[in-house]
């Protein structure tokens, strides 16, 4: 993307509360608003595990839980400000991260998937049975807040821009990734392992380095998730669908791109409410039943997600005016 | 005497788990592929029994044989539409394909079944034996001797006969198979509607005893992971084994820990396995 472009984006989402505050529905957009960004933060930092490096778990919604849970957790024991269980519940990710990489690293392809799954689904129904995590019924936050600490605020815009600060990082760091040793060698393990280790690559090492980059920055998705919501339970923190609205999020938009992320969740966060606006309690099963159609469509006929199209058409475009200019 | 009733329940079910566990083994072992939507096959085939009964009625041989029948269909369709095009895509196109099926499958089953768990009519088949102190349910005890049965016969077809040497060719090297004469899509095809009928039957026979609704797929997914991992990939008589292996680690489990520990031993014993020995118990080193 070309400076420019990043300049009217920057804008573009730094003036979105104040362009829809006019609105008749301004507090409904601006709390899409804030859950597209989160969304977004989910799927990026699932990227760089999944889309980058080429490993695709579906067990990110342990880090996602971790992060939420951590959080609330303090606050429901201790009474302490959730904020402070934020790097708290980075360091058990990263915990998590370091334990479950370990045996999972050596599974390839298909068994990799496999084995998150089934790690993910162990702890959702552990912590759906440990009383000190508050069991099934899950954990509350501070219902109105003590000070500006607890962050709890009853307009979304705050909620919007300390998520577009945590975006902006993220994708910094990314982007930074990109252009980086790292990166590159990430490129070359989704390229293809086996090609990867025999140049050289230290596969192992850089996979575990793209997953602790990865769970820590899930765990963050889940921290702030937890704190604008003010709850979780087993389901809205660690059940599978968690992993699977990442995946998809990132595969809609363009797995292993810096922006594709943003766009998967710029069309299905607002699809989703949409869905559960028009059909109400019984839409929240339609709306997967279209989730389900989109990434059987994507794997079918778009595997690169929508950027790639973008790109190939874009390309297309230019191929067709060079030969214009060409004739002429 | 309730542990040997622990027993011989957890291998009834575990005969169960081997015959979609061996449709979920038949595809890997062919083309490298994990079907993850191979839960949302046995969750379907319930339903499919359930309509069978209410709609035409008759005993378990029909509405097994509709729920073989029907996702057989289901598989070969899916193959064709979606696995034939997607096998040649890359790695992350292989993994969302299922999983999106999946969750296409088990939220459209909520749509049009809703979410709350039903069973069979009673009438269909009922009934316990009395045998040394221990209670057979007859329903539990003819599942489990037809699941094993199948299991079998799928064995002989892949073994035995010159269809299944056909699949087997493919499995082998589908360039060498194409120069003996032998369509790869379509055996490919066949080997698709063969696992999702397997797990169509299964689950038409788990109908019989068990309460389900659209969510019961997620689980049997995972089960069925499992015991392919432990049976080694690709093999049939090591899903068998397996399947009755872990019917009885998650019975007794259950038993000595509580029932809502007997998915935690078994995804436990899974991520040690794959750990320790992701060959599988059967499998080469």
């Amino acid at each position: 993307m070309t400076r420019r472009g990043w300049v009217v984006l920057a804008a573009a989402l730094l003036a979105y509360p104040w362009a829809v505050a006019g609105s008749d529905g301004a507090a409904f957009l601006q709390d899409m608003g804030a859950l597209v960004l989160l969304a977004a933060i989910g799927a990026s930092a699932w990227n760089i595990l999944g889309g980058y490096a080429g490993q695709i778990s579906v067990g990110h919604a342990m880090f996602f839980g971790a992060g939420a849970y951590v959080p609330l957790l303090v606050y429901q024991h201790w009474q302490a400000p959730p904020l402070l269980g934020v790097p708290l519940g980075v360091a058990a990710s990263l915990g998590i991260a370091l334990i479950v990489g370990h045996p999972t690293f050596r599974l390839a392809g298909h068994y990799f998937s496999m084995a998150t799954i089934a790690v993910a689904e162990l702890v959702r129904i552990m912590v759906g049975n440990w009383d000190f995590l508050g069991a099934a019924i899950g954990l509350q936050g501070p219902a109105t807040g003590r000070g500006w600490y607890d962050l709890t605020f009853r307009s979304a815009v705050p909620y919007y821009y300390i998520f577009l600060a945590v975006l902006a990082l993220l994708l910094a760091v990314t982007a930074q990734m990109q252009r980086s040793r790292l990166g590159y060698y990430l490129h070359a393990i989704g390229a293809g392992e086996r090609a990867a280790r025999s140049l050289g690559v230290p596969v192992r090492r850089y996979k575990l380095y793209a997953l602790l980059l990865s769970a820590g920055f899930t765990s963050l998705a889940g921290s702030l998730y937890a704190l604008k919501t003010g709850f979780v339970d087993p389901d809205s923190g660690l059940g599978i669908l968690v992993s699977v609205q990442m995946i998809i999020t990132a595969a809609l938009g363009g797995a292993g791109t810096l922006l594709g992320p943003l766009l998967g969740a710029a069309i299905l966060v607002p699809l989703q409410t949409a869905t559960n606006t028009w059909f109400g309690g019984g839409g929240s099963g339609l709306t997967y039943v279209i989730y389900g159609g989109v990434i059987v469509l994507i794997a079918r006929f778009e595997p690169g997600g929508l950027l790639e199209l973008w790109h190939r058409r874009a390309a297309a475009r230019l191929a067709r005016r060079g030969r214009v200019r060409h004739a002429a | 005497m309730i542990l040997l009733q622990v027993i011989v329940d957890g291998l009834l079910l575990g005969a169960v788990y081997a015959l979609f566990s061996s449709g979920l083994t038949l595809i890997w072992g062919m083309m490298n592929f994990i079907n993850f939507a191979h839960g949302e096959f046995v969750m379907l085939g319930m339903y499919v029994a359930l309509l069978a009964v209410t709609w035409i009625g008759g005993g378990p041989v029909v509405f097994g044989l509709a729920a073989a029948l029907g996702l057989f269909l289901l598989g070969v369709v899916i193959y064709f539409a979606l696995i034939r095009a997607v096998m040649r895509g890359p790695m992350l196109a292989q993994i969302l394909s299922t999983f999106g099926l999946a969750l296409l499958l088990r939220y459209a089953a909520f749509w049009v079944f809703s979410p709350n768990f039903v069973t069979l009519p009673r009438s269909v088949l009922s009934g316990t034996l009395r045998l040394d102190g221990i209670l057979l349910s007859v329903p539990r005890l003819a599942a489990g001797l037809a699941a094993a049965a199948l299991t079998l016969g799928m064995h002989l077809l892949l073994t035995r006969t010159a269809l299944g040497s056909r699949l087997l060719a493919v499995a082998e090297d589908r360039d060498a198979a194409t120069l003996m004469g032998i369509r790869p899509d379509r055996m490919q095809a066949f080997a698709w509607g063969l696992a999702a009928a397997s797990a169509g039957i299964a689950g038409a026979l788990m109908a019989i005893s068990f309460p389900f609704s659209p969510a019961v797929g997620e689980t049997f997914a995972l089960t069925a992971f499992v015991v392919v991992t432990l049976g080694g990939f690709g093999s049939v008589p090591g899903a068998m084994l397996a399947g009755l292996l872990v019917g009885l680690i998650q019975g007794l489990s259950a038993y000595w820990l509580g029932p809502v520990y007997k998915d935690v031993v078994v995804y436990g014993l899974f991520v040690a396995l794959l750990w320790l020995r992701p060959q599988g118990l059967l499998g080469a080193a």
